[in-house]
């Protein structure tokens, strides 16, 4: 056990390792950050200095090592723009950022799971086709039209909800609603696709045949093994609960990581970004970790494997 | 004498199992220091219980599976290495024909265009002369004319299987390798497929490695059977007299299993315990924790394969020579 | 005459409109073992899994199954939970399979001793070891919490057997117990089943395409063809001289362990597909027997004077069957 967990988190690490060295290369080979934030009429010793003081006049090498020795000391770095620590910009950012995600998450697990398996155990029904469509929909529409649909229906020609702030929870409603609407098509879908296959399987017959009620066979023993398709999913969305905003954020003015970044990178506010990118590949890396934890504690034949 | 086709002489296969999701990786001999012939045109049986290591044994016969130790031999020269050229064009003289039809045919491809695929592989025949051994395979084995369009979903799976047949008989090979070719079919239709695999042996004079775990089968279709557990034969005998008279306590106790049509199931020797577990090979002889007849001897020293009477021979501590009956 | 445990009247099934079983009369009697033979696709599992209502929604059943006078057919979703598993329990052909791979053995056990005899806790616990002991689990106590995949299939067949068990049902329907296993563990199966039918009373059905097993369990037979029963007598009856030609033709096809090595007796062609049935006997296309009518008028099952039922206008004469006998002579 202690060699699978350390065998794990060596590998989450060289992960980690690897977006945190590519996004400092791409970074500083993509535009000279001394130029987008001191514009384009200044003159060039004011951008020396500019550099000098940031240490970008270093051979990349240089600048790369000195980085990765601060992280590993916890320092991430000052932001260019505001001269303030960049972990702590990004942390304060990052309750609006989970305010919208985790409520969609929820909502994605609560309408999108439930529905899958309703359709897979009510198949070729007038629900069934309806659930494939809607998932369908749901999932194709991108979440920017999406998005601007809602507001048009509901801030523009309904004026009921706001369009954009963070003021109360009101505000959160259609970013939220637009985020969420992708996931639960994919979760419906995939849920109804696990759960049709193990409705199959011999032994749900031998539940049935024991005289285990309708109810009981498909919460005891089909929910289970379904469950272990649908977790793969579900692990992706709780890694994406701080990058997946991006888009919805801008659209809505949402104050969260999202944004952040997006004025981040087109200011070249190099430690902010990396920042947020390091972030970004540590929680994916540890929803990763706990989804094959989970399959364990799920499936006992992936707990005791055979392998040749 | 007649020279062997295919020969094998100490054949060990070793492939390592993971015991758990940390356990360690332990060793297991699937096939144990083996050696077999097969004479040109000769069917050899191959029976054993799962576990026995008889699947690895054929496919090691053929080339696929890489032996630890030992060699093959196929008309008199070494077995070419898996993948290589020399080994590819040997496939022209050695096919394989496994249990489930279905997942050997290609389920987007019809039926001649996959009994034809050897010869477009291999680049045997003109074109005409292709079309017309497609015709004539599918005659051999059963196949209606107008089933040459199928596709394998369209057909029963006792007709898959002649289709199989067909598509490893297409390059008219010296040998084929058959691994449960019957096991999953009706005994009305196995009777069929049976029939022709014997019809089809003595038209092309093919060698045949017969691998099956259903006794009745194998003595009706092999002339020579071996007995396998645990990875190495424990005994070797003419069809005729192995399951008449079986030496061996384990091939009498398979024999004993099998059921008669008629008879209730009383005063016969039923075998207790699992089928062996390769993982965790017994010491001695590897049968002895199963065997009725055990002693001391057996717990300690692996018996050897001898002879013990005409054309047949067996690895047991209790069999002595040629008529000595074993201790009852 | 006593009543009988289960009687089913006119069965039949439809999927999606295609008739698979065409009216089965069939009855069990108290503690009897009857056989169930034929092909696959004849109907055999559907007759049993129609009779519990365990087959999926797109089937349509209508006939008449009665578990000592009470109707199962159309019955509310409670009665046929109460009678699966505490009347009539069903094990299957592929047993590592149908036992659920993420919960723990001694847990499926005792789910259905909680079930039909309301055992909880370490009662129930000491039940399920009891069973498993039963059905021949070595090291049960050790091995109470292991979950599936750590049996073998012989022993998962077991584990099946000792949750049917659990129920301590009147009837138990083997579905193909054995033709998943080795002949050596099959046959260590089937002695089980023997020894339980022997200690509990149970009445037994043993379906399978294997007359050898079959002829070892049972005292009765039903030989099945293309959704109908075609012959059904005692063991006897049957094997000594079988009338039907397709029950003579599944004997003739099974290859022998002695006597001279013969060429196999196969059953000409295939099972016909349900949806393209004649008017006529469904066997005729296959049948060496068959004569004019065969192909435009079915058979009735009608009831011999020896006692056995068969539908078949030209059977196989007594005087025809002597290789079978001069078989059964010499196999004794």
């Amino acid at each position: 056990m202690v060699r699978f967990v350390f065998a794990r988190l060596l590998r989450a690490l060289i992960t980690i390792l690897a977006v945190v060295t590519f996004a400092f290369v791409v970074l500083r080979m993509s535009g000279d950050p001394a130029q987008v934030m001191l514009g384009p009429d200044v003159p060039q010793d004011a951008v020396d200095a500019f550099r000098n003081a940031w240490g970008l006049d270093q051979p990349l090498w240089i600048q790369y090592l000195a980085y990765i020795k601060s992280i590993f000391t916890g320092d991430f770095g000052v932001s260019m723009r505001d001269k303030a620590s960049a972990l702590q910009l990004v942390l304060e950012r990052v309750p609006a950022t989970l305010q919208l995600t985790i409520p969609a998450l929820l909502l994605k697990l609560m309408i999108g799971v439930p529905a899958g398996v309703y359709a897979a155990l009510h198949r070729q029904s007038a629900i069934d086709r309806g659930v494939i469509l809607l998932a369908i929909l749901g999932f194709t529409l991108p979440s920017f039209v999406l998005g601007l649909l809602l507001v048009l229906v509901f801030s523009v020609i309904l004026g009921v909800l706001p369009s954009g702030g963070q003021d109360t929870w009101v505000h959160g409603l259609l970013p939220t609603i637009t985020m969420s609407i992708g996931g639960i098509g994919i979760l419906a879908r995939f849920s109804r696709s696990a759960m049709i296959e193990v409705m199959g399987q011999p032994y749900i017959r031998t539940a049935s045949a024991k005289g285990l009620k309708w109810s009981n066979v498909v919460w005891n023993h089909a929910l289970p093994n379904a469950a272990v398709p649908i977790i793969t999913i579900v692990g992706f969305m709780v890694g994406s609960l701080i990058a997946g905003a991006v888009v919805v954020e801008s659209i809505f003015s949402w104050p969260g990581i999202g944004r952040l970044l997006v004025v981040s990178v087109s200011n070249r506010d190099l430690a902010v970004v990396q920042c947020i990118l390091l972030m970004i590949a540590a929680t994916m890396v540890l929803s990763n970790l706990m989804v094959d934890l989970f399959y364990g504690w799920l499936d006992p034949r992936l707990r005791h494997q055979t392998a040749h | 004498m007649v020279a062997a086709l295919i020969k094998a002489e100490g054949l060990t296969r070793i492939y390592e199992m993971r015991r758990g999701l940390f356990g360690k990786v332990t060793p297991v001999r699937a096939v144990d220091d083996l050696s077999l012939k097969v004479l040109p045109g000769e069917t050899l049986g191959v029976v054993g219980e799962s576990g026995s290591g008889k699947s690895t044994l054929g496919r090691m016969l053929l080339g696929i599976d890489p032996a630890e130790s030992g060699t093959v031999t196929f008309e008199d020269k070494p077995m070419p290495a898996f993948g290589t050229a020399e080994w590819r064009a040997l496939r022209v003289r050695m096919q394989l024909v496994y249990q489930d039809p279905l997942a050997a045919l290609d389920r987007r491809l019809t039926i001649a265009t996959q009994i034809r695929e050897p010869l477009d592989i291999h680049n045997l025949l003109t074109k005409d002369e292709r079309d017309a051994r497609v015709q004539a395979l599918m005659a051999a084995v059963g196949l209606r004319p107008d089933q040459a369009d199928r596709y394998p979903h369209e057909l029963s799976g006792g007709q898959r299987q002649r289709a199989v047949i067909a598509r490893a008989l297409a390059s008219r090979p010296r040998l084929i390798v058959c691994d449960e070719p019957v096991s999953a079919l009706d005994v009305s239709i196995q009777a069929q497929v049976v029939n022709m695999l014997r019809d089809l042996q003595d038209e092309f004079q093919i060698a045949m490695v017969f691998i099956s775990h259903d006794l009745k089968v194998v003595r009706n279709i092999a002339d020579r059977v071996v007995v396998m557990y645990l990875g190495r034969i424990v005994e070797e005998a003419s069809s005729d007299v192995i399951f008449a008279s079986p030496r061996h306590p384990y091939t009498q106790a398979l024999v004993s299993s099998v059921p008669v049509p008629g008879q209730p199931l009383k005063g016969r020797m039923i075998l207790q315990g699992e089928p062996p577990n390769p993982a965790s090979r017994p010491s001695g002889c590897a049968f002895h924790p199963r065997c009725p007849l055990a002693t001391d001897i057996c717990r300690t020293t692996v018996p050897m394969l001898r002879t013990v009477g005409l054309q047949r021979a067996a690895a047991c501590h209790l069999v002595e020579g040629a008529n000595a009956p074993i201790a009852a | 005459m006593s009543q009988e445990l289960v009687e089913l009247r006119d069965l039949k099934v439809a999927f999606d409109g295609i008739q698979v079983l065409h009216g089965i009369d069939l009855t069990v009697g108290r503690g009897e073992a009857l056989g169930l033979v034929g092909e696959s696709g004849c109907g055999k599992s559907v007759t049993w899994l129609a009779a519990l209502g365990l087959l999926p929604g797109k089937a349509t059943i209508s006939g008449s199954v009665c578990i000592e006078g009470h109707e199962l057919c159309g019955a509310p979703r409670q009665a046929l939970e109460t009678v699966r598993g505490g009347r009539i329990a069903m094990i299957f052909q592929d047993p590592s399979s149908s036992l659920n791979p993420v919960i723990g053995i001694g847990q499926q056990i005792t789910e259905a001793l909680t079930l039909h005899r309301d055992l909880r806790g370490e009662t129930a616990r000491a039940e399920a070891l009891r069973l498993l002991d039963m059905v021949g689990i070595p090291d049960a106590p050790r091995r109470f919490n292991l979950f599936p995949h750590e049996f073998s299939g012989g022993q998962c067949q077991r584990l099946m057997i000792a949750m049917a068990l659990a129920g301590e049902p009147d009837l138990l329907i083997a579905d193909e117990p054995t033709t998943a296993l080795d002949a050596t563990i099959q046959a260590q199966i089937l002695d089980l089943l023997i020894q339980l039918r022997a200690e509990t009373g149970m009445a037994t059905v043993f379906i399978s395409h294997d007359l050898g097993a079959v002829s070892q369990v049972c005292e009765r037979v039903c030989v099945m063809y293309a959704g109908r029963i075609v012959e059904q007598g005692s063991i006897t009856q049957l094997f000594s001289n079988p009338q039907h030609p397709y029950t003579r033709g599944l004997f003739d096809a099974i290859p022998r362990l002695d006597g001279p090595r013969t060429r196999l007796v196969p059953i000409p062609g295939t099972v016909p597909n349900p949806k393209h049935l004649t008017a006529g006997c469904a066997f005729a296309p296959r049948c060496a027997h068959a004569a004019a009518p065969c192909d435009f008028h079915r058979p009735q099952l009608d009831m011999l004077e020896d006692g056995r039922r068969l539908a078949c206008f030209n059977p196989v004469l007594s005087a025809g069957t002597a290789p079978v006998r001069q078989k059964l002579v010499e196999g004794v």
